[in-house]
């Protein structure tokens, strides 16, 4: 399937909820929007693939740049992924080390509030 | 030389990449790959794929790439080749993803180096390290034309 993108504010931390296939061909849709979100000041981004049923480099790459663009501005990009089939692509590139990868929503916006 | 199973030529399009994809699942299922490889699969193969648009979108726009997809002798074999002019890839070979003429990575799920976010700026260096850290076996090639990228698995028999 093509890609779902969605945000909202919980907490007050914007929470982006991605859907579908992240590929060289979508992964671009999601780039935009994250970096929307930074422009309008949004620098506490909780991303959450529940939903993704496909990542590819492409992906990891624009949630890399993500990372970079929030952390730009003293930010954070946590990713929400229990799917086994979503993880191992970010442990084969080491990229676990990167981001905080949580359980649940509640779990990563918990964890961002106990950093501060 | 083994006569491939299916053989696809697609434009060199980022939308083209998910009908690979599918297309290799399908003939890797076939082909008598283990259900829980098939998710490798069309993971290495829409990485190959992508690496090779991206080639022929900057060197050859109006040259297909293709894919050769090959079930028998229980092995299931994706080569995806481009033609992108080989000095358009010389700089691929270059990037830190662990890419060697014709080497070969064993099976099994690998860890790349540690990627550091601020360091990180290109994603093609990403989707070798996918590649490697997912095919059971790989070989990688020049030819006059580009890069050939050869990914097998263990399949249980052979297509027809």
């Amino acid at each position: 399937m093509d890609l779902k993108l969605d945000h909202h504010t919980k907490d007050g931390i914007e929470v982006v909820d991605v859907e579908g296939e992240i590929d060289v061909y979508t992964a671009p849709r999601l780039r935009e929007l994250l970096i929307e979100l930074v422009n309008i000041g949004h620098y506490q981004l909780v991303v959450n693939m529940e939903k993704v049923e496909f990542l590819d480099s492409t992906g990891l790459g624009v949630l890399v740049g993500g990372l970079k663009r929030v952390r730009a501005h003293d930010g954070s990009l946590d990713l929400v992924c229990t799917q086994e089939r979503i993880l191992k692509i970010f442990r084969i590139t080491g990229l676990t080390k990167v981001f905080g990868i949580h359980d649940s929503i509640d779990e990563a916006i918990a964890a961002r509030k106990a950093e501060k | 030389m083994t006569m491939a199973t299916v053989e696809m030529s697609f434009t060199p399009l980022p939308a083209h990449v998910r009908t690979a994809r599918l297309v290799a699942t399908a003939v890797a299922r076939r082909s008598g790959v283990d259900e829980a490889l098939l998710d490798e699969v069309r993971l290495a193969v829409g990485e190959a794929c992508s690496r090779a648009v991206e080639a022929h979108q900057e060197h050859c726009p109006a040259e297909p790439v293709r894919v050769a997809l090959t079930g028998t002798n229980g092995r299931f074999e994706v080569v995806v080749t481009d033609t992108a002019a080989q000095s358009a890839t010389a700089s691929a070979v270059g990037a830190p993803g662990g890419m060697k003429d014709g080497s070969e990575a064993p099976g099994g799920e690998q860890a790349a180096a540690p990627v550091d976010a601020a360091q990180l700026a290109v994603p093609a260096e990403l989707g070798l390290a996918v590649i490697e850290g997912l095919a059971d076996d790989v070989e990688i090639a020049h030819t006059d034309a580009g890069l050939s990228i050869r990914m097998s698995w263990p399949s249980s028999a052979a297509a027809s």
